[in-house]
């Protein structure tokens, strides 16, 4: 539902599930997903509704994702990186297990 | 300059937040011989407003985000070289004071805790938009009209298809013409002012004169938007966005009863901004409900100091006032600090916070207009029954308006009974329309019923970020 503005001249891989993305070295992994056909990080852990970015300033937590050897983050905290893998929080079970403060 | 506190060494001061505010502080308190560390959620330092100037300020970008923007690289410059230790891209998750005087801060970075131990502390925690319930507002694609200004500032992205922009207040209009110069569509404009709101703000134009550049500006915005053939509707009292997983359309009605659809995958929605106060309160800073901002702003005196000895506050923080204000706040603030800590007597505070203080009355010019013409429609803090009002917990307005048959309860009774405000945002999403929810239904003013309660850890913390603390002294 985004696009960029601009082509990237530095550029990096990472993995959203199995699916391989180009990014922008530096920016957020919000910015990535709202540019994925799928937009959406995360599932409600109440009803099962998908949530996306929504507030892009480390607010809202609807952004919430997986990062490999990270665990549950705010995708509009974290930069990209070389490798990064991703994964889209779809159950509430683990969402309870990561996330419960 | 390192310093004792219940027997650990400190610095002088912490400062939350690299915004105007904070980066400004971060200086003056350099200048004036103190020890700085600031702690703050982004990679780079800029805050909201100036979020990632120091890349994007050199790139051809740069002019759609216009002049007010390209200042931020001159105050993120004089950030960097001020001496200040900088710690980025670190979360806040707790703060207490000290047992006799001082602050230690709790911090995480890339799953690792640590301790910050310092004689002072300035929030400069700046802003948030306000929380706009309405139906369907959780589905992908709605978006507060900042994050869609973020995403331009930060990613260099904008909507791919034309969008809907619905709210009130000056950010809706930048960020449409900015959207404009950089090549987006705009589906619909809903300007979401009520009737009547340029007669209340008359009052206040003569003092707002002194600002008129600023006026001139915004009347500039909306005949772009005009000239751009956008389709502009005005008095939009309710909004809705429906869609099956996302957003697909967008419905309307104004007013005077007027209603319409517009087809649109994203809608940027804005109601104005109020202070972050997460921090302060879970310090137990003494704060006030001001009416003119609908939120609350903590109680300070004249150089920023909360009720809490040693916590100062600076920026849009300490109430809204803008980024030229929050760098006046953060200096006045740094002055008062070190005259706390001895840097400074009393007589040399005053006199070298007098020229900002004169500057910042002139930069308040506009506000008391701004506050009056841009207050949030009612319908802001009265969703219907069935609307969503804690994202998190997916708690209705309905299910909150319930508890209120139960007895009068305050906010931390309905967050125990309804799991309201218990998700991971703790409240910051609905916490000020379960306030005035409640305020409504109990026939009793905002400010009597009060905000939730905030506890620590402020973000959420894992049990191996809590290990890897380098100090077990405060966790006994």
């Amino acid at each position: 539902m985004f696009r960029k503005l601009h082509e990237p001249t530095q550029t990096v891989t990472i993995h959203i599930g199995d699916v391989a993305v180009t990014a922008e070295a530096g920016e957020t992994l919000a910015a990535v997903l709202l540019r994925q056909a799928e937009p959406w990080a995360r599932v409600s852990p109440v009803s099962g509704a998908p949530r996306a970015p929504f507030c892009m300033m480390g607010v809202c937590f609807e952004c919430l994702a997986e990062i490999e050897g990270l665990g549950a983050v705010q995708a509009c905290l974290v930069q990209v990186s070389e490798g990064m893998r991703v994964r889209r929080l779809a159950e509430r079970r683990e969402l309870a297990q990561e996330v419960g403060s | 300059m390192s310093r004792e506190l219940d027997g650990e060494l400190g610095i002088d001061l912490i400062i939350l937040g690299a915004g105007p505010a904070g980066m400004a502080a971060a200086v003056a308190a350099r200048k004036l011989g103190l020890s700085v560390t600031v702690i703050d959620e982004q990679p780079t330092p800029g805050g909201q407003i100036w979020r990632a100037v120091d890349t994007i300020a050199a790139t051809p970008h740069a002019d759609i985000l216009g002049v007010e923007y390209r200042k931020g690289a001159a105050a993120a410059d004089a950030f960097r070289a001020s001496g200040a230790v900088y710690e980025a891209g670190a979360q806040l998750w707790q703060i207490e004071p000290g047992s006799t005087s001082g602050f230690r801060a709790f911090v995480t970075r890339d799953g690792k805790a640590w301790t910050v131990t310092a004689r002072a502390v300035l929030l400069a925690t700046g802003a948030q938009e306000r929380p706009v319930p309405f139906p369907g507002w959780t589905l992908p694609g709605v978006l507060t009209v900042g994050a869609a200004q973020i995403l331009l500032k930060s990613a260099r992205q904008i909507p791919a298809k034309p969008v809907v922009i619905a709210g009130c207040g000056p950010l809706p209009l930048l960020y449409a013409t900015q959207l404009i110069a950089a090549g987006g569509q705009i589906a619909g404009f809903l300007d979401t002012s009520p009737p009547g709101r340029l007669g209340r703000a008359l009052p206040h134009l003569t003092r707002a004169l002194a600002k008129a550049s600023d006026l001139w500006k915004g009347l500039g915005w909306m005949q772009t938007l005009r000239r751009e053939g956008v389709p502009v509707i005005r008095h939009v009292a309710a909004i809705e966005a429906l869609g099956n997983g996302r957003v697909e359309r967008v419905y309307h009605r104004t007013h005077g009863g007027a209603e319409a659809m517009i087809a649109a995958e994203t809608v940027f929605v804005h109601e104005g901004i109020v202070p972050n106060v997460h921090v302060a309160m879970s310090l137990g800073c003494a704060m006030a409900w001001k009416e003119s901002q609908d939120c609350y702003v903590p109680v300070l005196d004249e150089f920023g100091e909360t009720s809490l000895p040693g916590a100062f506050i600076a920026g849009d923080g300490a109430g809204i006032a803008g980024a030229t204000a929050a760098g006046l706040r953060g200096e006045i603030a740094a002055i008062g600090i070190a005259a706390k800590l001895g840097a400074l007597d009393a007589a040399e505070a005053a006199a070298k916070a007098l020229p900002r203080r004169r500057q910042l009355e002139r930069e308040l010019a506009l506000r008391p207009l701004l506050d009056a013409m841009f207050r949030p429609r009612a319908q802001v803090f009265a969703p219907a029954d069935d609307t969503i009002v804690c994202r998190c917990e997916e708690v209705t307005a309905g299910t909150i308006r319930a508890q209120v048959k139960l007895g009068r309860p305050g906010p931390n009774q309905v967050k125990a009974f309804t799991r309201a405000g218990m998700g991971p945002c703790q409240g910051r999403q609905c916490g000020y329309t379960v306030t005035r929810v409640l305020a409504a239904a109990e026939g009793r003013p905002a400010a009597e019923v009060g905000f939730y309660r905030v506890r620590p850890p402020l973000k959420p913390v894992t049990l191996g970020e809590l290990a890897s603390l380098d100090t077990q002294r405060s966790l006994i």
